[in-house]
């Protein structure tokens, strides 16, 4: 049983692997600082994002404020620093959710007989043509003011998408020799979901929910910009967009800010999904070659 | 490829099986190996629903849709240490046959014993262990037949943990992998790193590890160079004389079932044209479709 062990499949070892690329280390990096940013803003932000002080009405980046203040004197840096809990909150929440969906919905589209099997396969084929943000509006409006509405209507969303490519790349794999050896070796189906299937749908998957994470955080403030996200108070970066628009060519440098951080969390997920999908590639991964073909 | 055929099996060269009595449990027929047949079919066939033909091609809906026949009344039988080699053309139902001789695919009719017991496709991994402890596979193409994603030490130890086999599972993959002359270091690798040859010799370890008495290999040589090919058909030979085991070998090459099997049989859409001894068939093919079989073997002079 130590065979499994030595190839690195730890999650230290992806952490490795990830590092190793170079989109991998950037879209850590950006990752991280989004992390980073939402812990800071748990303890510490420079003012109380909510806090009003006409006396700085549009006071300018670098001074007291550091990236400036909006029109009531609210700090933009700690408005940006405060919305990142909300942004990664919706993130992570969302792309766990679809990726549960996700597989699940593919693997019941594939494992069970004939008759069930094409049942989930209609049914995916009908929830993909809902569209998804009509949902999301839908429920932020009959459950105004909560973040797991947004999280709940995004990710049942999104998890059908994945489980539509998903399930192409399952029966990619159900289809090959290595599986067809595992049954003649003995193999049950849990065993093949679990050391065949799994870790060779990975790669695509990995892809699949770096872009989920990045299109729920798009998500999110499009509907915080449409005022459906958290209740007012709560700040959030697409409200910030909403907020300052109106503004946009009297102070276009401070609607600069909340976009900035929206798109850079984008591609900081696409690129550690990037890593991770260069990094599960066994393919992808440098290893010792061995001489040419030859019997001892 | 050189035709010579091969007198009987070589298996009174090796008296000593490396089977421990341990290994036999006591479930097992007390009968000598020589009384009863490996394998024993009768009367199988397939057939595979083709895809729909569209309304515009003709085909009428909820019309029943039409079927290929892979594999047709076919007979055969395996004697217990014998060889067995399978000719056909690609799209004769070689594989076909080889999945139902494993269990891996349910035939519409006729029957299969392995060692007088009925095989018959579950979807339950256990139900048919007995059958998968025995007779173990070697497929076609060895780039396709390894999971990219696990160690080749991973590979040989799946049949072991599957058939829940009594043995430190880890000695034994070092000794197989030896056995197919692979280094010892080959087990923490993926079978990237490896070439067709050596791969194909991880797919003939893994098959070896639970001690099988069976080898069914589909076309095992066929995605190989030549020079590699005499290497993995010499390497097969020694190891089914080494551990006595029988041998279904399935191949388009008369070739390469001259080499290592004392028994022959030609199939061709679906069914089996003619049988026998190998030297026989290689001498006196009573079928036309035989003669042109032996025809499409490349000569080449002996060097």
């Amino acid at each position: 049983m130590s065979a499994g062990a030595g190839a690195g499949r730890g999650a230290g070892g992806i952490v490795r692997g990830v590092l190793r690329t170079r989109s991998g280390r950037l879209g850590a990096a950006l990752s991280g600082l989004i992390v980073l940013a939402a812990l800071v803003s748990l303890v510490w932000t420079p003012y109380d994002p909510t806090q009003v002080d006409p006396a700085d009405s549009w006071a300018p980046p670098f001074g007291r404020h550091p990236l400036g203040a909006d029109r009531l004197g609210r700090d933009l840096c700690s408005q940006l620093l405060a919305g990142a809990r909300i942004t990664l909150a919706v993130a992570v929440g969302t792309t766990a959710l679809a990726a549960v969906i996700g597989l699940a919905l593919a693997l019941s589209a594939v494992l069970p007989p004939p008759p069930v099997a094409r049942g989930v396969v209609h049914l995916v084929d009908v929830l993909v043509a809902f569209p998804l943000l009509l949902i999301a509006l839908v429920l932020a409006a009959v459950f105004p003011g909560r973040t797991w509405t947004t999280v709940v209507a995004l990710g049942l969303g999104l998890g059908v998408q994945v489980g539509r490519v998903t399930r192409g790349e399952l029966r990619r794999v159900l289809a090959t020799d290595y599986v067809l050896a595992a049954r003649a070796a003995g193999a049950g189906t849990g065993r093949i979901v679990r050391r065949h299937l799994l870790p060779n749908v990975a790669p695509t998957l990995w892809v699949q929910l770096s872009l989920t994470a990045g299109v729920a955080v798009v998500a999110e403030a499009a509907l915080s910009y449409l005022g459906l996200g958290p209740p007012p108070p709560a700040p959030s970066w697409g409200r910030s967009l909403h907020d300052l628009q109106p503004y946009l060519t009297l102070r276009p440098l401070v609607l600069l800010w909340p976009g900035l951080a929206i798109v850079l969390t984008v591609l900081g997920f696409n690129l550690l999904g990037d890593g991770l999908r260069e990094a599960a590639d066994p393919h992808l991964r440098p290893a010792p070659h061995t001489a040419v073909d030859g019997a001892p | 490829m050189t035709v010579h055929p091969k007198p009987p099996h070589p298996t009174s060269a090796h008296p000593t099986s490396d089977r421990p009595a341990s290994d036999r449990p006591a479930s097992r027929p007390a009968q000598g190996p020589g009384t009863i047949p490996l394998f024993e079919v009768a009367g199988l066939s397939r057939s595979y629903p083709l895809p729909h033909a569209g309304w515009r091609a003709g085909g009428r809906p909820g019309g029943r849709r039409a079927r290929r026949q892979a594999v047709r009344d076919v007979t055969l039988t395996l004697p217990a240490g014998s060889s067995l080699g399978i000719v056909g053309e690609s799209g004769s139902g070689k594989s076909t046959l080889v999945r139902l001789l494993l269990g891996l695919d349910r035939p519409d009719s006729g029957t299969i014993r392995y060692r007088g017991r009925p095989v018959r496709a579950s979807h339950r991994s256990r139900d048919l262990r007995w059958l998968r402890r025995d007779v173990q596979v070697v497929l076609q193409d060895p780039v396709a037949s390894l999971d990219p994603r696990l160690t080749v030490g991973a590979i040989v130890a799946e049949p072991l943990e599957c058939l829940r086999i009594d043995e430190d599972h880890g000695a034994r993959v070092e000794e197989v992998l030896a056995a197919v002359g692979l280094p010892a270091d080959a087990r923490d690798r993926f079978p990237h790193a490896f070439s067709g040859g050596q791969r194909q010799r991880i797919a003939i370890a893994r098959a070896l590890a639970p001690r099988p008495r069976v080898l069914v290999g589909d076309e095992p040589v066929s995605a190989l160079d030549m020079s590699v090919r005499a290497q993995i058909l010499d390497l097969l030979g020694e190891l089914t004389a080494a551990h006595r085991l029988g041998l279904i070998l399935v191949s388009h090459d008369l070739g390469v079932v001259a080499r290592l099997c004392d028994q022959a049989a030609v199939m061709r859409a679906g069914e089996i044209v003619e049988r026998g001894p190998t030297a026989a068939l290689l001498t006196h093919p009573t079928h036309p479709y035989t003669r042109a079989l032996l025809d499409a073997v490349p000569r080449l002079p002996i060097g």
